[in-house]
């Protein structure tokens, strides 16, 4: 365990996104959903509003994606879907975590 | 208190940014985002530099209210349209500080930055200048307000909604899954609350579902309005988005915030937790 004194522990806000992921952080125990919202042409979206739904569909967290796109998630191994809302449209994706680091792609275009 | 006098819709706040006696404050724990870019003319109040207070864990007190609004050009009589990221978390949680030292006209902008985003409507960098004032904070509210021993006497007694993810009501998880979940203190819920996650009164651009959508998501999940309402989540802000749907656009009586929340509760010697989906037994 680490120190409660963790800073982006204290608060309910996002984290910066684009920050290595904090070595405080157990990736034996954390399960770590992180990716790049792409727009159509492959290029990243940034300021995305990334959502965390679980296998029911229900609201878990969301955060924005970084000016480069990233957007990462401390969850629980599982099926989850990520849904991206922008500027440059919605995309979404399931995924099946497990404990570690689970790469995402989630692509949005215009509706 | 009903939706016409709590909330203000992105149009109507574009069309009165300029508006003599309507102050737009941003509100955000990360306040990077008002930095690189706001709503025109808007001023910026950092959750937790400008409200918690620096030395005790509380926030800040009639007198440090009364010189942060004075300090930023916020006068009694102007009229305060709060947003924010985080779907208005924190911008709920400033209303709430408003209404406890008896704010006059505060609103909420449906959707908060969410809904300027997605809708690509304009931003500046230009940060406002605002003569100082002498604002002057009423006593609080202690109506809208409530502490851990009431919480306890509370369960099986009153309405108990916790608000924050079915997982972290259950104890599988202790922090939003946006933060990584090392923590000290034990999770779970209080015992007989229902679950009713902030979430289910927004839509996906964070504006607020509508007084039928509303009425019924909480009748559904059980809370019973002939009796009194106290709202928790973590650190009491997402928690104060549901006092802002339950108090201000129902207008259910007697509905108080618990800002202490789960990381007070969760951390009490001796106190009843309950595990799993269910309320549990008092």
């Amino acid at each position: 365990m680490t120190s409660p004194s963790n800073t982006t522990a204290a608060g309910c806000a996002a984290p910066d996104q684009s920050a290595p992921i904090p070595a405080s952080v157990d990736l034996n125990r954390e399960t770590v959903l992180t990716g790049i919202v792409q727009n159509a042409e492959g290029e990243p979206v940034g300021g995305a509003y990334v959502r965390l739904l679980d296998s029911s569909g229900e609201f878990t967290a969301e955060v924005v994606s970084s000016p480069e796109g990233v957007f990462r998630f401390f969850a629980a191994p599982g099926s989850w879907t990520l849904r991206a809302l922008s500027r440059s449209g919605n995309g979404e994706a399931v995924v099946d975590a497990t404990v570690g680091v689970n790469e995402v792609a989630l692509a949005v275009s215009p509706a | 208190m009903s939706r016409d006098t709590a909330l203000v819709s992105a149009d109507w706040a574009e069309q009165n940014l300029d508006t003599p006696g309507v102050v737009f404050v941003e509100v955000d724990e990360d306040t990077s985002a008002y930095d690189g870019g706001h709503i025109p003319g808007a001023v910026k109040i950092d959750w937790k530099q400008d409200l918690q207070d620096p030395v005790r864990r509380d926030f800040v007190n009639q007198e440090q209210f009364s010189a942060l609004l004075s300090e930023r050009g916020i006068s009694n009589d102007d009229v305060v349209v709060l947003y924010g990221g985080n779907n208005n978390w924190f911008a709920a949680y400033a209303y709430w500080y408003f209404k406890l030292y008896g704010h006059d006209q505060v609103k909420l902008l449906d959707g908060g930055r969410k809904k300027w985003e997605l809708d690509a409507r304009a931003y500046t960098k230009d940060v406002p200048v605002r003569a100082k004032t002498s604002y002057s904070a009423s006593a609080p509210d202690l109506s809208i307000r409530a502490f851990r021993d009431e919480v306890v006497e509370a369960i099986g007694v009153k309405n108990l909604v916790d608000v924050r993810s079915p997982d972290e009501f259950a104890g599988r998880l202790l922090a939003p899954a946006h933060l990584p979940q090392e923590q000290s203190q034990r999770a779970g819920h209080i015992p007989t609350a229902i679950s009713v996650p902030w979430s289910k009164a927004a839509n996906e651009d964070g504006t607020f579902k509508s007084d039928d959508e509303l009425a019924k998501i909480y009748g559904d999940a059980g809370l019973d309005g002939s009796k009194d309402t106290i709202a928790y989540c973590r650190i009491g802000e997402r928690s104060s988005h549901t006092w802002f749907v339950l108090k201000e656009l129902l207008g259910q009586q007697n509905v108080k915030n618990y800002d202490g929340s789960w990381t007070e509760y969760g951390s009490l010697i001796g106190v009843p937790i309950a595990l799993g989906d269910e309320p549990g037994k008092a």
